[in-house]
């Protein structure tokens, strides 16, 4: 390829990644114009309340903030295993897993104990959490090449019921579904540093969130794991030929892509309600998947796209006024569906495109 | 309507070209068939034999050019209309369905049907007299996947007979067949052209087309290069029209010596009676015994196909071994993972780049340093600054061009990638560098920088195992040269006695 | 012996569902397309049988409105995964991610309710023993249920387009070469297991005589379990589904004796899939071309 063909290259990259997104987007607001006027409404109204309601005031950006929170947590799952070239379906009951997980030991610990060891605590067990349900479809998929699609899937009715049982017994509180309240490793609200946040669920985990996005793109982009991770998802062949352990590294990555998943308990557990209830985040862990697709996997994009998904949930609840706020489950699914759609033929038109040339 | 008797071809394909991508298969070939002959269609791997074939069989349109069948025009058509024009082809890789009998195979897109669903009964009575009727012995009611690979094959032309081929296209067909059930397939292939059929036979044997074809029609890099009567064409004149490049006038029937391996005292490569599985075979490496000394390179010369891809896996640790040893010096790296024998100073160089080579949407830098990343983690940090800097000094030393380190891989040249995975594999001091197709798909200019390179590290002392099915590119640089046919070296000379008339006809079963 | 009758007619009625869905699914999974998606089917399904059968006062009008909801939503998958070439898997999350929210859309718009439809014509005759089993005799969605996969056993090995979706599921390329249109046959392999997905799904909401948000519960990957679980065989499968939906029996009938928490129960689907898939007892092996083009 001639130095011409080079700034080419470059544009067709950065088109194939950017593009598929827009579509998405326009075809979701495509999408969400005929649910609008099929219910008599009009779309550029419902657009604006939905913007005001989300990112117009301080308690509506502090939702978006607190669900983009966990968006965050198990976009970065997916799309961990995603640059790993595996498919982690199973985020939802990783991420339940995690919060469990920071319950058990903020319940352990004695009351009182410091934040400053109480919180780390909480938050490894949450990892930890995470990581073991990530860990066995790992191990599934490099010792018996057992499709991690299916075992996730699987994984995730197992654990929630696993995890409903753990809870039926001691843990619940009585006619509840929760457990008590953990006596340590309360994370504060932000409407203890800004006042207009007050009433909104956003807590400083997010600040832990938005850490563990830079440290999995240091991960992945800046150390040897991580790039053998991505070796092994982008030419597995290649990456077997420089003597990578392909089998390890998907082990590796799927743990990862737990943890990760399970890091977003604490968001509920110690920043919100302080107990573990079940179902505390129904929903997020598919939602990861649009997530991650959107943000096209890439740590930046995931914060980005989290945010996205975020304030159409959010929206949702500011428009229900005028519009069923079930329009916004709708629209996940038409976003997700136009972002499948158009990947593949966006690289086929631009291919396309460039032989013509 | 012409008259197929009075000597027009009942084949006629003129100027077709075909691309994919990037990828010329077909650059201009012609072919013409007379009716009821037996016509092979000769070349090397990649010189378009197979696409050629898959146009007249309506697998897919030519880029430009028509496809005549008895002068009717049917440049373009589908390979149902090939199939109902009483086309039909056997294809190199089986097109069965393995977990399906073989009648189920047979009468799949053609189904005989009691109301709504499958007469199995008259399926299997149709498809069992149709075999016996070409004197094939099969159960139709086996399953296809329990079938050897022979029967397996009878299957595949069953399928084009029953639905009435008159004009056979078999591709490669004998590359995995023993020699009884070679011969069993020119009884088969006899017995249709005393019938009045036309067949077309892909192939690189020679053997095969001095004994059973009438006319030869030889394909090189996407054209038609030759066109003559089997008859009175000798194995030598065929090979060189097949793999030479300049037509080299010899009277010499020079008989090659073979010469034993020769054991140097410090031996780099030494492989010992070395039995690899291949994807279709049990002993795609067939006991196969050499060595390589520092400083020299060992050339092994042959067609591809031939268990060259086994050998290769084996060697670098990416196969197992059935059995035989491979040592490294004094040592016995049989058992070995790829990441050992490269930390021994066993160095590789793929013969897919894209496949095995390169991580193409890596930059040229990170895929400068696959294998050895480890090597650059700075207190859990991969030092970007050294990557770089090495990435550079190696660009600089390759010519790699154009030279900036970050530019992902996928943006470069053939040329310019294969010196990527060239530098990254003389990176350190090897002690063996197994290179495989080092200038597959490289422009001119490109070969010479790195055919240069593997000199000097030749000169410095390295043992260089070369294979390469571009004899040229063997005979430009091997101090030794092998070759390698079904699975075992039939062969080894010094580079003086190696030439296209010599090596040739070993290469293709001839001699 | 009347327990037995009842534990019986139990298994049937809750088996029915899981069946359709089977079926569907086996088909499409046969011919190459993954099939995430009979959760969402069975859903659309289940919401558009109640609509139908809202508007018109008749139960079979619902049968058919459902058949017609659950094609849709197969075509919308077809045309993703086979025109576009989208990723089957996330194809098939998207589709029941999009039948969740539409389902939930319509119901707010329509009827004002953000968890259940009202009440509207079906066809069960209430829970009593007896009433089970006469249930069995008047729902005609249940003899419906229990023969779909025998017919989708016979459908794929016995008819020309059975064996034609066995091939492209395992050897594209081999049909293409003898003129089979590989689109084509999944096109409609995908079409009718939307159809026979949504089934199930009308089953459900037709049985209970209204639409509650979520209905399908989960019940489309216990499907999806017993197709691997039965080795992507239909009769295999058949049998997966009864044993699971005996176990659910079990479970509830053991409710009062609390043997077993009900959620280990809940769990025997999966793990039993997961058993299937590592090989422990026999290799669940899935079509060779499930997933790639």
């Amino acid at each position: 390829m001639s130095a011409k063909g080079l700034p080419a290259a470059m544009r067709a990259r950065v088109a194939e990644a950017l593009l598929p997104p827009l579509v998405a987007l326009l075809v979701s607001i495509v999408a969400g114009d005929l649910l609008i006027l099929a219910v008599g409404q009009s779309p550029g109204a419902v657009y604006r309340m939905m913007l005001e309601g989300t990112w117009g005031n301080a308690y509506g950006f502090g939702q978006v903030l607190y669900k983009t929170t966990t968006l965050v947590c198990t976009g970065l799952a997916v799309a961990v295993g995603l640059r790993a070239g595996l498919f982690n379906i199973g985020a939802e009951g990783q991420l339940a897993a995690g919060g469990l997980g920071a319950a058990l030991v903020g319940l352990a610990l004695p009351a009182g104990t410091t934040a400053l060891l109480a919180v780390p605590l909480c938050t490894v067990a949450a990892l930890a959490g995470g990581g073991i349900v990530g860990y066995v479809p790992g191990v599934l998929r490099a010792r018996w090449g057992a499709h991690e699609v299916i075992t996730t899937i699987m994984l995730n009715f197992i654990v929630l019921a696993l995890l409903s049982w753990m809870l039926s017994g001691r843990l619940r509180v009585p006619e509840t579904l929760h457990t008590q309240a953990i006596r340590s490793g309360e994370l504060p609200r932000l409407a203890t540093w800004w006042a207009p946040f007050h009433g909104s669920a956003a807590n400083a985990s997010l600040l832990i969130v938005l850490a563990a996005a830079v440290a999995t793109s240091w991960y992945l982009f800046h150390t040897s794991r991580g790039y053998e991770l991505r070796a092994v998802g982008l030419q597995p062949e290649a990456a077997e030929s420089g003597g990578v352990s392909v089998g390890n590294t998907w082990i590796r990555a799927l743990t990862l892509s737990g943890a990760l998943a399970g890091l977003g308990g604490i968001n509920f557990v110690l920043g919100y309600e302080h107990y573990y209830e079940e179902g505390f985040a129904t929903g997020a862990g598919f939602l990861g998947i649009a997530v991650a697709l959107v943000g096209r996997s890439n740590p930046f994009g995931v914060v980005l796209a989290a945010l996205f998904f975020a304030t159409l949930s959010q929206g949702g609840l500011a428009i229900n006024a005028l519009v069923p706020k079930q329009m916004v489950d709708a629209l996940q699914g038409v976003v997700i569906l136009a972002m499948a759609a158009s990947v593949p033929e966006v690289r086929r038109l631009l291919a396309i495109g460039r032989s013509a040339r | 309507m012409t008259n197929a008797g009075d000597g027009a071809p009942i084949v006629r394909m003129t100027g077709i070209a075909k691309r994919f991508g990037a990828v010329e298969a077909i650059r201009d070939a012609t072919l013409e068939v007379a009716p009821g002959e037996i016509h092979a269609l000769v070349g090397e791997n990649g010189a378009g034999k197979s696409t050629l074939m898959r146009i007249l069989a309506g697998l897919f349109p030519p880029d430009s050019g028509t496809v005549e069948l008895t002068g009717r025009d049917v440049t373009g058509w589908s390979a149902a209309q090939a199939i109902r024009a009483s086309v039909g082809m056997v294809h190199q890789h089986f097109m069965l369905v393995p977990l399906l009998t073989i009648t189920e195979n047979v009468i799949l897109g053609r189904e005989p049907r009691r109301g709504l669903a499958i007469d199995m009964a008259r399926a299997q009575r149709e498809v069992a007299e149709a075999a016996e009727r070409n004197g094939f012995q099969m159960n139709v009611r086996a399953c296809v996947r329990d079938l050897s690979v022979g029967e397996q094959q009878r299957v595949e032309i069953l399928k084009t007979l029953v639905r009435g081929a008159r004009i056979l296209i078999l591709d490669e067909p004998t590359a995995v067949l023993s020699p009884p059930e070679v011969q069993e397939l020119w009884r088969v292939l006899r017995a249709l052209k005393a019938t009045g059929g036309t067949i077309i036979l892909i192939t690189h044997k020679l053997d095969e087309v001095t004994e059973i074809s009438d006319t030869i029609t030889v394909m090189r890099a996407g054209r038609t290069v030759a066109r003559f009567p089997t008859a009175g064409a000798s194995a030598q004149s065929i090979a060189r029209a097949m793999v030479g490049r300049d037509v080299l006038l010899s009277n010499d029937a020079a008989t090659p010596a073979p010469s034993p391996t020769s054991q140097i005292a410090r031996a780099g490569l030494d492989v010992r009676h070395l039995v690899v599985a291949g994807e279709r075979r049990a002993r795609a490496v067939d006991d196969v015994s050499f060595a390589v000394a520092r400083g020299e390179i060992l050339g092994i010369a042959g067609v591809e196909g031939n268990g060259q891809s086994a050998l290769i896996e084996a060697i670098v640790g990416l196969r197992r071994a059935t059995s035989g040893e491979i040592m490294l010096g004094d040592r016995d790296i049989t058992a070995l993972s790829v990441r050992e024998r490269d930390a021994l100073g066993l160095a590789h160089i793929p013969e897919d780049r894209h496949r095995r080579g390169l991580v193409l949407d890596f930059s040229v830098a990170d895929n400068l340093i696959l294998g050895r990343q480890r090597e650059y983690d700075h207190r859990g940090t991969l030092d970007r600054a050294r990557v770089l800097a090495d990435a550079r000094a190696a660009i600089e030393r390759a010519e790699i061009r154009p030279a900036d380190p970050e530019l992902p891989a996928r943006a470069l040249s053939g040329g310019n990638q294969q010196k990527i995975v060239i530098a990254r594999a003389l990176a350190r001091e090897t002690s063996v560098l197994v290179a495989a197709q080092p200038t597959r798909g490289v422009d001119v200019g490109a070969i010479e920088q790195i055919h240069a390179r593997l000199r000097a590290a030749r000169d410095a002392g390295t043992a260089i195992l070369l294979v390469s099915a571009d004899l040229s590119e063997v005979l430009a640089l091997a101090d030794r040269v092998a070759v390698m046919y079904g699975g075992r070296i039939v062969s080894t000379m010094p580079r003086s006695q190696a030439s296209e008339e010599t090596l040739g006809p070993l290469m293709t079963g001839a001699a | 012996m009347s327990m037995v009758l009842a534990f019986l007619a139990q298994t049937l009625r809750i088996a029915v569902p899981y069946l359709f869905a089977a079926a569907g699914g086996v088909l499409a999974e046969r011919s190459g397309i993954i099939s995430l998606t009979l959760e969402g089917f069975m859903l659309g399904g289940a919401f558009s049988a109640m609509l139908g059968s809202y508007w018109s006062g008749n139960p079979w009008v619902g049968v058919l409105a459902g058949v017609v909801g659950g094609l849709v939503l197969g075509l919308v998958h077809a045309v993703a995964t086979i025109r576009y070439k989208a990723d089957q898997v996330v194809s098939g999350i998207a589709i029941n991610l999009l039948a969740v929210g539409l389902t939930r859309y319509f119901l707010k718009l329509v009827f004002d309710s953000s968890s259940n439809s009202p009440r509207v014509a079906g066809f069960s005759a209430g829970t009593s023993t007896t009433a089970l089993v006469a249930g069995l005799l008047h729902n005609p969605l249940i003899p419906l249920g229990l023969v779909a996969l025998p017919v989708v056993a016979w459908l794929m090995y016995r008819t020309p387009f059975g064996l034609r979706v066995r091939a492209v599921g395992e050897h594209p390329e081999a049909a293409a070469t003898l003129g089979v249109s590989v689109a084509r046959v999944r096109y409609v392999a995908v079409a009718l297991s939307g159809a026979l997905a949504a089934l199930g799904g009308t089953y459900l909401s037709l049985d209970q005589h209204q639409f509650t948000d979520g209905m399908s519960a989960g019940r489309g990957f216990i499907a999806l379990a017993a197709i691997i679980f039965g080795r992507w065989d239909p009769m295999r499968a058949a049998l997966a589904c009864l044993f699971f939906a005996a176990a659910e029996t079990l479970q509830i009938q053991l409710q009062a004796m609390q043997a077993i928490p009900s959620q280990f129960v809940q769990m025997i689907p999966y793990v039993l899939t997961i058993v299937a898939l590592v090989g422990v007892v026999g290799r669940a092996i899935p079509p060779a071309a499930l997933g790639r083009e």
